[in-house]
């Protein structure tokens, strides 16, 4: 495990991240503010995320395995990899007390985000498509 | 770089400037419900099927018709006589139960984004490049270059894989029933990387992040790729995945070995940040 998996679960809700030497040296936060490698636990599944991958064909979350949520700006936030940006989560969404339990809400939103006709990368398709 | 300002995409918002700040824009609702599609997706039935015969056909024939065949709804499609063309079925952003009866040459199946693929033969290099979501499973062996650079999904080889395998994978699961060639996870960013077998000389070399399991021998680790215990989600994450395909680990999970960046090679300069932007 990881120090900054053992970390306080708000640490970079509560501060700004910066913490050892090298970092206030830099001005970042060094690695990602939270686990990549946390393996998803397949009890905590909303039943919004079991509907979808049920309506995918998937027995499990696929692709979503690697979504987590993170933290940017001391808010809680999920990174969309199509726009290549954060999503923030909605302020009024309260956060559980556990990873696993905020993962699921991350993943859950996203899928909603990436889904949604408002979607950035609908307008790029407009522009940049080749195909119908 | 192009001119974007003559570009429609400039109307777009789309200009030359760094991105930084945040947008705004609210870009969907967190109480939708039930829609599991992205906007430009076609809207496929599952048990709607159809059939390609890919003998006569120049890959750029049997993709169009893969294409057509997906526009007019048919969610279950298989390809027969593929006969080891290469970058067949690219590009496929919907969901879709494809089987290629037979073998693939180079970059087939890449950048897929949700279909479920069975292939019954071997594939060629770079089988499944960039593939952002869904299910692959070849039959037989595959080449080197097996995954390059996937972000999503699951990758299943039951055969051997060549050199190189997962080379920059950025997410998902790379699964190899038999044994995997030299450089294996090179520079690997994140996502797991599993192999049944053994693994060949410098696996996981300058790995970011991420996590190789192996169940043989390793021949060498690479640069910064260090051994960790395994752990009790380690053995049931692997337990459910390897179970979801009908594959076993010789030795039992619990004697796999686990493999992880030693983040010794972590370089980090001040310029990330105003490269990020956050939206909503």
């Amino acid at each position: 495990m990881t120090e900054k998996s053992t970390r306080d679960i708000d640490h970079y809700l509560n501060s700004d991240g910066v913490d050892s030497e090298r970092e206030k040296l830099i001005g970042q936060t060094i690695g990602y503010r939270y686990d990549v490698n946390l393996l998803p636990d397949y009890e905590r599944l909303t039943p919004y995320l079991a509907s979808y991958l049920e309506y995918m064909g998937w027995q499990d979350l696929n692709w979503l395995e690697d979504v987590h949520m993170g933290y940017e700006e001391n808010r809680a936030a999920v990174f969309d990899r199509n726009i290549n940006g954060w999503v923030t989560v909605p302020p009024d969404i309260e956060l559980p007390d556990n990873q696993q339990d905020r993962d699921m809400i991350a993943r859950e939103l996203l899928v909603k985000f990436q889904m949604s006709a408002d979607h950035p990368l609908v307008e790029l398709r407009r522009a940049y498509e080749k195909f119908e | 770089m192009a001119n974007l300002s003559e570009d429609k995409s400039h109307e777009l918002g789309m200009h030359t400037e760094q991105l930084k700040g945040r947008s705004q824009q609210v870009f969907f609702s967190a109480a939708a419900h039930e829609n599991f599609s992205q906007p430009f997706a076609y809207d496929v039935d599952i048990n709607k099927h159809a059939e390609i015969d890919a003998e006569n056909l120049a890959t750029g024939e049997i993709n169009d018709q893969l294409r057509e065949l997906m526009k007019s709804g048919h969610g279950s499609i298989k390809i027969l006589n593929p006969g080891a063309k290469h970058s067949i079925a690219v590009g496929i952003l919907n969901r879709l139960n494809l089987v290629l009866e037979g073998s693939l040459g180079y970059f087939g199946l890449g950048l897929l984004d949700g279909p479920n693929v069975r292939v019954t033969g071997r594939v060629g290099w770079s089988c499944a490049e960039n593939m952002m979501s869904g299910t692959v499973v070849i039959e037989k062996n595959a080449g080197s270059t097996f995954g390059a650079a996937i972000r999503g999904g699951d990758l299943i080889c039951r055969g051997s894989v060549g050199a190189r395998t997962g080379i920059d994978q950025k997410g998902g699961t790379i699964l190899v029933g038999g044994d995997t060639g030299a450089f294996s996870g090179f520079m690997m960013q994140r996502g797991r990387l599993v192999v049944l077998g053994d693994a060949g000389s410098n696996l996981g070399d300058s790995m970011y992040d991420g996590t190789i399991y192996v169940a043989g021998k390793i021949k060498s680790l690479g640069v910064d790729a260090v051994e960790e215990p395994m752990g009790e989600l380690d053995v049931a994450w692997l337990q459910r995945k390897l179970d979801l395909y009908g594959l076993t680990a010789p030795n039992g999970l619990a004697n796999m070995t686990k493999i992880v960046s030693g983040k010794q090679l972590w370089n980090y300069d001040n310029l990330e940040p105003s490269e990020k932007k956050l939206v909503l």
